[in-house]
């Protein structure tokens, strides 16, 4: 018997039908745990490098993590994982909700497709039996409709659906997956799944998934959930509201948006407005909100209340959690959260990222404005009218055309770098929020924080709230302040971290940039990573793990976690042995795919206070402590004492891996 | 017909209203009834279901309650607050009508047993948004003797099957050894 996964995966050829159970290898799960880890080495071994993310030979995997439907709290994410037609890296995108433990309940661990369907489709699952079934009736159907069309047909109001909408039908890069209250929305895994001609997946099942050691497990669950009402009773002190509980910022609960408003950036992530926020917006904006929300939610198993149902008159109802509820209408300059659920309503049905979107939307604007783009590509046709000249209506427009591809539309559904590098004349100064050709959250600062500039610069995911955590965001002000905040942080890895809080000033010698020195950052940022990586593949919510600060799982119960669910006697040397693992393997696969030191760069703007030299010290500092030469290709001894000889192998086959670190890596052939 | 005594009552209370519909009342329950305890997990298997629609914001906690032969004739529909329920939303009889309350494997009824022999159902500790809460109230009942679970099981056999025919089942199965 296998304990904590199933042992199987689904894996599904969509071009010939043929459906295979497939026992998968124990090994690898002690190698790699499941999730990211696993969904890397199997992206690694069976996709080569030179393909198109729009291939049949591209894959897309949907898999649960190791915990998930195990009772442990908040263990339900879906990691979604595919090559991204935006950044053409290794595409990981995750969702909460209850899909995942539901593809566990009905025995698969993960599902894996290939090739292309020739019809659009939808995959309905129940335990053993597994049905292609034809979906040219749900075509241009919104995403949360499918949903509830899809459960209706197959008859059972238990099963969970994921779903693209008209954009993912489209392959439009921001496309998302979007199930229940979640969504796997960064990096367009929605427009792989769309060009492999999958609606929606349904899945239900009432199969039982064993731990190895019950009693054990049990009682480290019921921790955990003492440690949350805990820290639900003590907020943090000295930090601002959103960073003082557990979960993703409670943007559902909170209607208080001083701090987002007036400190994040409007537009194309370009003007930021503090003096926003007074009583009349304060008490308009609440009353909006209130009267939309029905009901503050979570995803399986989870005590949190991170989204929320919204229902506003004269439109379906849909559900929402973070910050989307900002991104349109700050982007559109529009001063009516009336108008950001509205239009987030709109976006979701057709499915599109809520962080990359709007940012491409004021992108066209700007165009405009700046004679870039001229009326002609904003007339209408016998299809649509011309876009409208007022903030809101051409907001709702230029959405229309997005999802639709329609007019310049089809051009900016490839994003910020790609639209501009097709538009050109000028048009690439403005797509000037991306790292990785990937849209960043609209935020603009004044000092460089290395902590900070290490991690947007080396994430993987390229996206910080799912590289960022744990650590506190700026320094306290007061020495009091800090040995408050050190004295019952029980999830520091190290007791060196502590000393890091306490020398670390908000002015002054030890102080941003600095301070945290190279050495500080780098040891902060592979936490930071750390953590991430093993929620990835256990299937854990960052929000109670490596997102918030003080949170109930860390790398001491961790290990103790793993081994009640599985048996497997790992210690948290074991644990960062398969951390280091899988990061050196994903980034093994992105550096196959031409990934070099010279992606690694945050937006210019990001910050107003630049320092190259030290940027670069930072870079080399932590491409040194990771075991990677000065380009960010991780070593032979590396990758070697980590049983990745296979890798080494490959990358040395292909010279990117060279005795000489001099030597500029070859350029991959997936870069455009 | 047993003497009346005095007895304390355990009920839980569920508040609707403060569900998040996280389910971890079915998580706990499935684990908790799992043999050994704890060894696995299988929402099919719990004794308090979910009904759950998050697009008509319905969400209610049901418990696994008597084993019902037949279909009622339950079709009436309750508005709540501008939601519609479904009368079988809030029953808890396990019914030919539906899925719910039954083992997967075997079909068998479940019913909730407040988790005997615990401080208080776990569904109401794992409950910790507390839209499930225990109350105790005292009652005058009349002592009777508990049916064992294998009775209950197959009390509910017989009123499908006959009792012939379960009897010949067994003995049947009991010559295979």
């Amino acid at each position: 018997m296998r304990y904590g996964e199933t042992g199987y995966n689904l894996e599904i050829d969509l071009a010939t039908g043929n459906i295979e159970r497939v026992e998968t290898d124990p090994k690898m799960t002690e190698l790699h745990l499941g999730g990211l880890g696993t969904n890397a080495k199997i992206l690694w071994d069976r996709v080569p490098p030179e393909t198109d993310p729009f291939s049949p030979d591209n894959i897309l995997m949907f898999s649960t993590g190791l915990l998930c439907s195990t009772p442990a709290p908040g263990a339900n994410r879906t990691i979604v994982t595919t090559y991204s037609p935006q950044t053409l890296f290794m595409g990981y995108s995750m969702m909460g909700g209850v899909f995942a433990p539901e593809l566990k309940f009905a025995g698969y661990d993960k599902l894996i497709f290939r090739n292309k369907s020739p019809n659009l489709v939808y995959i309905w699952i129940h335990n053993d039996k597994v049905e292609i079934r034809d979906a040219t009736h749900l075509k241009g159907k919104g995403a949360v409709e499918t949903q509830e069309l899809v459960r209706k047909e197959v008859g059972d109001p238990d099963a969970q659906v994921a779903a693209i909408g008209l954009a993912g039908e489209n392959r439009v890069y921001m496309a998302s997956i979007e199930q229940g209250r979640s969504s796997a929305s960064r990096l367009g895994v929605g427009a792989v799944m769309g060009d492999k001609g999958i609606k929606a997946i349904a899945v239900r099942g009432t199969k039982d998934i064993n731990v190895a050691r019950p009693e054990e497990f049990y009682q480290l669950c019921n921790e955990v959930l003492q440690y949350i009402k805990f820290r639900e009773e003590r907020p943090i002190p000295n930090v601002m509201t959103i960073l003082q509980g557990l979960g993703s910022p409670q943007e559902m609960k909170h209607t208080d948006e001083k701090w987002h408003t007036e400190n994040f950036m409007w537009g194309n992530a370009r003007t930021r407005r503090k003096d926003f926020w007074n009583d009349e917006i304060e008490k308009r904006w609440k009353d909006v909100q209130l009267s939309a929300r029905k009901r503050l939610i979570s995803c399986y198993n989870c005590p949190m209340k991170c989204g929320a149902i919204l229902s506003l008159p004269g439109m379906s109802t849909y559900m929402m959690k973070c910050f989307s509820k900002l991104t349109y209408t700050m982007a559109a300059y529009v001063d009516d959260l009336d108008f950001a659920f509205r239009i987030a309503q709109r976006a979701t049905e057709y499915g599109v990222d809520g962080f990359s979107t709007p940012q491409v939307m004021a992108f066209a604007f700007e165009l405009k404005d700046a004679g870039i783009l001229t009326d002609k590509d904003f007339a209408g046709t016998s299809a649509y009218e011309a876009c409208p000249s007022d903030n809101m209506g051409r907001f709702y427009w230029i959405l229309d055309r997005i999802a639709r591809r329609e007019g310049i539309g089809d051009i900016l559904a490839n994003g910020t770098y790609w639209a501009a590098k097709e538009i050109g004349n000028g048009a690439e100064e403005y797509a000037h929020n991306n790292i990785k050709k990937h849209e960043q959250l609209p935020l603009k600062l004044g000092m460089l924080n290395p902590v900070y500039f290490l991690m947007y610069a080396t994430g993987e995911k390229a996206n910080i709230t799912q590289i960022e955590g744990q650590f506190p965001q700026a320094p306290f002000m007061t020495m009091e302040e800090r040995e408050e905040f050190i004295k019952d942080w029980i999830q520091v890895p190290d007791e060196k971290f502590k000393q890091y809080v306490l020398d670390w000033e908000p002015r002054g010698e030890r102080s941003n940039p600095y301070y945290p020195t190279p050495e500080i950052a780098t040891d902060i940022v592979d936490w930071q990573e750390m953590m991430h990586f093993i929620d990835d593949a256990l299937g854990v919510c960052a929000g109670l793990s490596s997102f918030p600060l003080k949170p109930p799982y860390h790398i001491h119960n961790y290990p103790k976690f793993i081994s009640a669910a599985t048996g497997m006697d790992i210690d948290e040397e074991g644990l960062k042995e398969i951390y280091r693992r899988n990061r050196n393997l994903v980034r093994a696969i992105n550096v196959r795919r031409g990934l070099t030191r010279a992606d690694e760069k945050p937006p210019q703007d990001h910050w107003k206070k630049r320092f190259p030299e030290l940027e670069e010290k930072l870079l080399d500092t932590y491409y040194e402590f990771k075991g990677w030469s000065n380009n960010g290709i991780p070593r032979k001894e590396t990758l070697d004492k980590l049983g990745l000889e296979y890798v080494s192998e490959d990358l040395t086959k292909r010279g990117i891996l060279t005795d000489d670190e001099e030597t500029p890596a070859k350029e991959a052939s997936a870069q455009k | 017909m047993g003497e009346k005594i005095k007895k304390k009552v355990k009920t839980i209370k569920i508040d609707l209203e403060k569900c998040n519909g996280c389910r971890a009342c079915e998580v706990i329950c499935s684990a908790f009834h799992a043999s050994p305890k704890y060894s696995s997990n299988n929402p099919a298997r719990s004794r308090v279901r979910m009904i759950r629609d998050p697009i008509k914001d319905i969400y209610v906690p049901v418990y696994a309650g008597e084993y019902a032969p037949a279909e009622c004739m339950g079709r009436d529909v309750y508005v709540i607050d501008g939601k519609e329920y479904g009368e079988c939303d809030f029953c808890r009889a396990v019914c030919p009508s539906r899925d719910r309350f039954k083992e997967p494997d075997s079909g068998l009824p479940l019913k909730c047993d407040m988790c005997e022999g615990e401080e208080e159902p776990l569904c109401v500790k794992w409950c910790i948004t507390d839209a499930l809460t225990c109350e105790e109230r005292e009652e005058e009942v009349e002592e009777e003797e508990k049916p064992a679970d294998m009775d209950i099981a197959l009390e509910s056999l017989v009123e499908k099957h006959g009792l012939e025919k379960i009897a010949d089942a067994v003995a049947r199965m009991s010559k295979k050894g």
